[in-house]
């Protein structure tokens, strides 16, 4: 085997410091592109929202005057939509990753799920919030805009999302500890509750969580099903008129005094932001925890 | 077998604390739906105009204060919107219009068995508006309106008047489930010829702020309220109806000079709806509230005493007729 060596001409082409050095520029750049904006984004809202941020607007109700304007229905309604689709995504989502991952074999039906759901992923909202509109307010009579119509809506929206995140967890769980709970005499139901479940919660958490903090931002099908303009107090029964902070920013996005426009919008911006990063924080507070416990 | 093994409790423990947390999450989110579930849910549900919207919102907002146990909700669907698509089908206990209710409406209503009761709530001047640039025009003729809105109308400044610019207009008008629409067609383009159709049409009167401030062959018309919260940003055009050039103004509304563009806002209430102690509260504290300055302060003339007690009596009227 006579080696060809080719000294010149490399698979590789030219070696040039110059182009490596481009190259990681570019792609730095790409990574700074979309957290420099989201930087200024935040600092411009943060500065627009001072002095209209304060007690008074998180515990007041909307007013047509921006300085007596409040979002105390929204944030309530918000707070109140996410433990409802917590309740409603967690066992459904929960329960969908088990049987997909543990019991359902490998055949045509699996993979034509599989494939759905990582397509319902991608659908966008507003066409949830159609289909929310035409299953639970036209078939099923929730009535317009309740509190159960959304928690349900937003719920199918987010349903995929949590079941990929729980089945990437359970998948995550190494086999052989399947194998010792089966080989100590434990069914197929132990197995998973006292091995699997355990084991990939920490993933399955933060993966719910980081879907309703998804949840919680969604305006569109909110509109869809009909959710009032502005609601004047907490929701008061499943079956209330209720309003969600995006949905009342985007109401005060439409006033015509300009006060509403910077500040009042701003401040209703931060408060939807702190809330959702709370939830991100508190998402992974947790998964730190269970991780630091299991090892 | 001990079902102990060393290293696998502390996980059994942390699964068991995050059940029992989950469950006091779920049993705190029940509670909070429970508690109101005993008792009957006291919800007032509004829609319609978008012009009376800023009044109906204060009135609310400060509504809740005093009863918190009531919630009330406000959408803005346009005056008609709200009629066809939620009042008469009864989904609504109020809905707030910038227009008198229309035949064919009162038709859907009655067959739907919802008797609507009209109550004033405030005046209101439409307010034509222009580009500040716009300097050669401030003062325009209802004659003059009917020529550039109606359809096949001018289509440049200079079709209506000689000395006006010889540029295209850009419209921006009230969306066609508007009460506003309904009105401006009505007294100033008449019966003879049609609203016309190839204008930015919205239910968001801040869109018509934003297209006519961008804009120096801009024209738009709009609730006065808007007009007043954005004095710098648009143009208002005085009104000759053959009298001289009225500007559109709180006081010029409520001394009846601003005519034929001032005109009566109002809230109708379904008769069944007010059998509900929570709804006959609100409107009780709607009428009461209509005649203060809180109307003023969002731009709109409040009701005069009289029109107060018109439509108390019209309120009473109708709850002896339920009793």
């Amino acid at each position: 085997m006579a080696a060809e060596t080719r000294t010149d001409e490399t698979d590789f082409g030219e070696v040039s410091r110059l182009k490596d050095r481009v190259f990681e520029s570019v792609t730095l750049a790409a990574a700074l592109f979309g957290i420099v904006t989201l930087a200024v984004l935040l600092v411009y809202v943060t500065v627009d929202a001072v002095g209209w941020l304060d007690w008074q607007f998180l515990t007041s109700p909307p007013h047509p005057l921006a300085e007596e304007a409040g979002i105390f229905p929204a944030l309530v309604g918000s707070i109140v939509l996410m433990v409802l689709i917590a309740l409603v995504t967690f066992p459904l989502g929960v329960g969908a990753a088990i049987y997909l991952e543990e019991y359902a074999s490998d055949g045509r039906l699996t993979r034509f799920i599989q494939l759905n759901i990582a397509n319902l992923a991608g659908v966008p909202s507003v066409v949830y919030g159609l289909l929310g509109l035409g299953l639970f307010v036209q078939l099923l009579s929730f009535g317009y805009g309740t509190l159960l119509v959304a928690a349900f809506t937003v719920s199918l929206l987010i349903l995929p999302i949590v079941i990929i995140a729980a089945q990437e967890a359970i998948r995550s769980v190494p086999d052989s500890l399947r194998q010792a709970s089966y080989g100590m005499g434990a069914t197929k139901r132990q197995t998973i509750r006292n091995v699997v479940l355990p084991r990939s919660l920490p993933g399955i958490m933060t993966g719910t969580i980081l879907a309703l903090g998804r949840a919680i931002g969604e305006t569109a099908p909110l509109i869809m099903i009909g959710v009032p303009t502005t609601v004047f107090g907490v929701p008061n029964g499943l079956f209330a008129k209720f309003s969600a902070m995006p949905m009342q920013i985007y109401t005060w996005s439409s006033y015509p005094d300009t006060a509403f426009q910077y500040g009042v919008v701003s401040a209703g911006v931060v408060t939807l932001l702190v809330v959702l990063l709370s939830i991100n924080s508190i998402a992974i507070l947790i998964r730190n925890k269970y991780q630091t416990e299991r090892s | 077998m001990s079902r102990d093994p060393s290293g696998w409790a502390p996980r059994s423990v942390s699964r068991r604390d995050f059940l029992a947390a989950t469950g006091v999450a779920g049993a705190i989110g029940l509670a909070g739906c429970t508690r109101a579930a005993s008792s009957e849910p006291k919800e007032v549900n509004i829609a319609g105009s978008s012009t009376v919207f800023p009044i109906a919102e204060a009135v609310a907002s400060d509504f809740v204060q005093e009863y918190p146990d009531i919630n009330v909700s406000v959408s803005q669907t346009g005056s008609g919107g709200g009629f066809s698509n939620f009042f008469c089908p009864g989904m609504t206990d109020l809905n707030n219009a910038s227009r008198s209710i229309a035949e064919d409406e009162q038709t859907q209503c009655s067959d739907n068995g919802i008797e609507p009761i009209e109550f004033t709530v405030g005046t209101d001047a439409l307010t034509v508006v222009v580009n500040p640039e716009a300097d050669w025009v401030d003062c325009v003729t209802i004659d003059e309106l009917r020529q550039i809105w109606r359809a096949d109308g001018a289509e440049r400044w200079s079709d209506v008047r000689e000395d006006w610019p010889d540029e295209p207009f850009e419209f921006y008008g009230a969306a066609t489930v508007s009460g506003t629409f309904d009105y401006f067609r009505e007294t100033v383009i008449g019966e003879d010829a049609n609203h016309r159709n190839d204008y930015s049409a919205t239910e968001k009167d801040r869109t018509i702020v934003r297209g006519v401030n961008g804009s120096p062959y801009a024209i738009g018309y709009f609730g006065f309220s808007y007009y007043s919260e954005n004095p710098d940003a648009i143009k208002a055009l005085a009104i000759d109806n053959g009298e001289g050039c009225v500007e559109p103004s709180l006081e010029t509304a409520k001394s009846g000079e601003y005519q034929p563009l001032s005109r009566p806002l109002f809230t109708y209430a379904a008769k069944e709806s007010l059998a509900d102690p929570a709804v006959e509260k609100f409107v009780r504290y709607f009428i009461e509230k209509a005649a203060t300055d809180l109307v003023s302060d969002v731009g709109y003339v409040p009701i005069t005493e009289e029109e107060k007690r018109k439509n108390l009596d019209r309120l009473d009227t109708a709850l002896e007729d339920l009793a």
